[in-house]
């Protein structure tokens, strides 16, 4: 079936004129019509608009132009800024909030011919690791409809395990690519800090914030990635690196590579996530590679960092929605501060509004040393750590998530719980590392997620591991039932 | 009744005369229609990031090594994080614990014509918040982004000046410095250059301050003389009757000439600053400063060194001929053409008919119809005789309304200084023939007639008798 087909395949078969975009694009929003009631994985679907741009992109293919993304949908994840479409970033603050302009991400996706189907359902302001802190309501796991995706990218995630994309986009500032890719079964990779422009994408926690694919496979995901990555003017995080050949890098042999195991990710890992883990590393062994252990003594500080670090950037980022020039206001405001409190007030949900409080907590005066300040040395040892680590191996290699997805409603009272599910993808947003999650198995029936980290801007060393992995192996192929 | 002392420091605001904002492309032009100046990054538009306009922060460096200053290797843009409409992002892009400039001094001259230095704690670069408009619109306020955005540089004294009159001299130093350099254009009634200031009084002797209070907001040099003499005046009293100064911001009412409490210190915000995470450090390089040094203007005081040096002009002479850039050049051009022997007489023109013309008609000097060509004209006239210094003071008016050139109007009407003895002998004859009682009176003793004669005599010549001839002639003939 067509949605079985890599992008590579894809656009081998748009490239020799079998199929057209249009036809492309209608088998994959009738999908999303079959299945989003079910999943709801899209907040916004732009059927029409996808295909008016699918025309546009057979009309670039008949004049003979070629591009491996040339009239391949997608979805992008709805915190990146789409012009004339909505963008409510999951909350209601923003639901009625029109971007009057596309994000870098879009904009370069858009040039290299991607047809966009939707807008991927998230957690609010991508806080959460559920999806089910959405204003629109939880997306559903296809794997298991009565389990989370992960989050904040959720819908990204589910969408492309269900089959409604070929790709998707995310952003991952504590794990928001990775965690979901895991609980869903799909391949996901941020990049490093400053790979990809954050223009147009809604800020959370800019420091943070990486924006990301979802895919089938490490190939495809490098495909993607080639067309989102290169320094943006437009913001100033943004690191004038060239972009190397991703898709060349894949084919290179392993042997020789060193993997570096942290004892941290294996403390007090269950002995199921063990087995699997130990499974994939015996793949690497027979590729060539070898293992080396490895310590960062400061690693478990990652999550309460985290929940400094972000919550700080986030209370100050999110100021901008006071109701007075775009998103939800209150209705009749009786002054400012009526403005002001109730359109916050009803404007955000539970979870933002408790990271916000957190955040202009930890900013505060007589506070700030304690935890701001702390959390920035706590964030500089990590990252040190992470660097030395890299002198003696090549990549680090781990569990993507302590636990297989869990069911809906298991965890959304309880935030500390809830948090401690990003335990093993933190560490990587803190030292702005690139990181990927892939298939490796499961448990109790569900995809559990094989993680791999590289120092900065080797995405192409991780993707390259990911895809020989990926040859070897035959977990990324695997498909829910049903979305087949 | 104790012996005060008065401690002032003050914030100065230079807005910096850069085309876009600080980090937007938005345009920074003054007067344009509410908003239409105003980019997504100033209207703080989700998803959009702030990017650094080089130009201000060359600018910034270019205050810094004009005041001697340290200018930092890195900087670091902070968030000071409050609400208020016309602040869109729901916080101010400034510096906090690392501004780019650091420690410089600027030197002012007493009206003792004592030199006095100034400590300058820092420059930092920011951005304005747009205005808000409460007339015009029933029911409602308006928000008017233009000027938010654009940048600014808050120039930081130290608390080294003790009276009003000290902080308007330090602020037009300010002021002159900016115009010199080219980075703010110093309109106060555009906002483009204003000031906080920090007062405090303590017992004379006293080493630790008093508890100070912050007046904002000043626009010009007028009002932060008064706003200053108020505030002193307010404190001592509060504290003579038994009073107590509690540290607060405080506004000036123009109107009233008063200063009163807008928050008190435990009203105030907690700013809650952090690093700008959109913004990297601001990292300068040795390369960079030299080659915004190579483009530093002669400074103020140094111009006026040379104009001592090279002109023997006093000191005061020189610092207002230098106080301006344009001022400077004008005076200059006037002396080239007519000598730096005559520097002298160039400098009395230019700081007294010139500047008193400019100030009674508002007019730049760049506007001038008398230009510096036409002044040496006229000087010229003076220094050879043709013209009196009287006479020159009405072709000087001619000039300032027509334009023109000296020689036209003096021949136009007929100002020519009469020289010719023979011609003047006649007059006083005539004069003189005319007054016999005068005559008898002054030769009976009466000096002070003299003065009645010379009169007389410049009536019927119509002022254009040579002074110097008449007096001679005219002792001559009274015997």
């Amino acid at each position: 079936m067509l949605h079985d087909l890599s992008i590579g395949a894809l656009a081998d078969l748009l490239s020799d004129r079998q199929i057209s975009s249009v036809e492309l694009t209608r088998h994959f929003l009738s999908r999303i019509e079959r299945h989003n009631p079910s999943l709801n994985a899209l907040i916004t679907a732009t059927g029409e608009q996808a295909l008016l741009e699918a025309a546009a992109a057979d009309l670039r293919l008949q004049r003979g132009e070629r591009g491996p993304l040339l009239g391949i949908p997608l979805i992008h994840k709805d915190i990146f800024c789409t012009d004339g479409v909505r963008t409510s970033c999951g909350s209601r603050m923003l639901d009625n909030f029109v971007a009057p302009y596309d994000a870098t991400v879009v904009e370069r996706l858009r040039a290299a011919g991607g047809v966009m189907l939707g807008k991927a359902n998230m957690d609010e302001f991508a806080m959460g690791s559920s999806n089910e802190t959405s204003y629109y309501g939880p997306v559903k796991n296809p794997w298991d409809t009565s389990k989370v995706p992960g989050g904040s990218s959720g819908g990204s995630a589910a969408a492309t395990a269900a089959r409604l994309a070929p790709y998707a986009t995310g952003t991952d500032t504590g794990g928001s690519i990775r965690q979901p890719a895991a609980l869903t079964g799909v391949t996901g990779i941020k990049p490093t800090y400053g790979r990809v422009s954050r223009y147009g994408i809604i800020a959370f926690a800019s420091s943070l914030d990486q924006a990301g694919v979802f895919a089938r496979s490490a190939a495809d995901a490098a495909t993607v990635l080639q067309a989102m990555a290169g320094f943006d003017s437009r913001d100033s995080t943004s690191v004038d690196v060239p972009v190397p050949d991703y898709r060349a890098a894949l084919e290179q042999p392993l042997k020789g590579l060193k993997i570096g195991l942290l004892a941290e990710f294996f403390a007090g890992l269950e002995a199921r996530n063990v087995a699997l883990i130990e499974a994939a590393l015996a793949v690497y062994r027979s590729l060539g590679a070898e293992t080396v252990d490895v310590s960062l003594p400061h690693l478990p500080l990652s999550v309460p960092t985290y929940y400094v670090v972000a919550p700080a950037e986030c209370s100050s980022n999110l100021s901008r929605y006071d109701g007075v020039r775009f998103g939800y206001r209150c209705d009749s405001p009786k002054d400012l501060m009526d403005l002001y409190k109730r359109s916050r007030g009803e404007g955000f949900g539970a979870e933002v509004k408790r990271r916000i409080m957190t955040g202009t907590y930890v900013l505060s005066a007589g506070y700030f040393d304690a935890y701001y300040l702390k959390a920035q040395k706590a964030r500089q040892l990590i990252t040190d750590e992470f660097r030395a680590a890299f002198t003696r191996v090549d990549l680090l290699l781990g569990p993507t998530t302590p636990t297989p997805a869990f069911a809906l409603g298991a965890k959304i009272d309880d935030p500390i719980t809830m948090y401690l599910n990003d335990i093993y993808t933190i560490g990587a947003n803190l030292a702005g590392l690139p990181g990927l999650s892939m298939p490796c198995g499961s448990i109790d029936g569900l995809p559990m997620g094989l993680q791999l980290i590289g120092p900065h801007f080797a995405e192409a060393r991780v993707l390259n591991a990911a895809h020989q992995y990926q040859r070897a192996t035959d977990w990324h192929l695997q498909a829910p039932s049903g979305y087949a | 009744m104790a012996d005060w002392e008065v401690v002032i420091g003050l914030e100065i605001h230079a807005q910096l005369a850069t085309r876009s904002k600080i980090f937007s492309g938005a345009a920074t032009a003054y007067g344009a229609s509410p908003n239409s100046q105003a980019s997504l990054v100033d209207l703080a538009y989700p998803g959009v990031l702030p990017v650094l306009n080089a130009e201000a922060v060359r600018m910034a460096v270019k205050f810094g090594l004009a005041i001697g200053a340290t200018v930092a290797e890195r900087s670091v843009f902070a968030r000071k994080n409050y609400f208020y409409p016309d602040l869109p992002k729901g916080y101010q892009i400034s510096q906090y614990e690392h501004p780019v400039v650091q420690r410089g001094t600027l030197a002012i001259v007493l009206d003792d014509g004592t030199v006095k230095t100034v400590g300058i704690t820092r420059a930092h670069l920011e951005e304005d918040a747009g205005k808000s408009l409460h007339e015009g619109i029933a029911n409602a306020s308006g928000i008017d982004l233009n000027r938010a955005g654009t940048p600014l540089l808050e120039i930081v004294s130290e608390p080294d000046l003790r009276s009003a009159k000290e902080a308007v001299a330090y602020m037009k130093k300010v002021h002159t410095l900016v115009r010199y350099l080219e980075i703010c254009d110093g309109n106060m009634q555009e906002g483009s250059f204003r000031c906080d200031a920090n007062v405090s009084v303590r017992p004379r002797g006293q080493t630790q301050f008093g508890t100070r209070a912050e007046i904002k907001n000043l626009n010009s040099f007028r009002f932060v003389e008064k706003a200053i003499q108020y505030e002193v005046a307010r404190q001592i009293e509060l504290i003579e009757s038994g009073g107590k100064v509690v540290q607060e911001t405080r506004l000036y009412d123009s109107d009233k000439h008063e200063t009163r409490s807008m928050r008190s210190k435990e009203e105030a915000n907690d700013y809650r600053y952090f690093p700008d995470p959109d913004l990297l450090p601001l990292e300068i390089d040795a390369g960079f400063i030299a080659a915004v040094r190579a483009t530093l203007p002669e400074l103020p005081d140094e111009k006026a060194a040379r104009f001592a040096a090279e002109f023997g002009l006093s000191p005061y002479d020189a610092g207002v001929l230098s106080s301006s850039r344009e001022l400077g050049a004008y005076f200059e051009a006037v002396v080239a053409a007519v000598g730096a022997v005559n520097a002298k007489l160039a400098a009395n023109w230019v700081m007294g008919e010139l500047s008193s013309a400019l100030n009674r008609d508002g007019v730049e000097i760049g506007a001038a119809k008398v230009t510096p060509t036409a002044l040496a004209g006229l000087l010229a006239r003076i220094l050879d005789h043709t013209i009196s210094g009287k006479i020159a003071k009405e072709v000087f008016e001619a000039l300032w309304i027509e334009g023109g050139d000296a020689d036209a109007i003096i021949a136009a009407k007929g100002l020519k200084q009469i020289t010719d003895s023979g011609e003047i002998e006649a007059i006083i004859e005539s004069v003189i023939a005319a007054n016999p009682k005068q005559l008898a009176d002054y030769r009976s003793g009466n000096d002070k007639l003299f003065r009645f004669f010379v009169g007389q005599v410049m009536k019927e010549t119509q002022g254009k008798a040579n002074p110097a001839q008449l007096n001679d002639l005219l002792k001559q003939k009274l015997g």
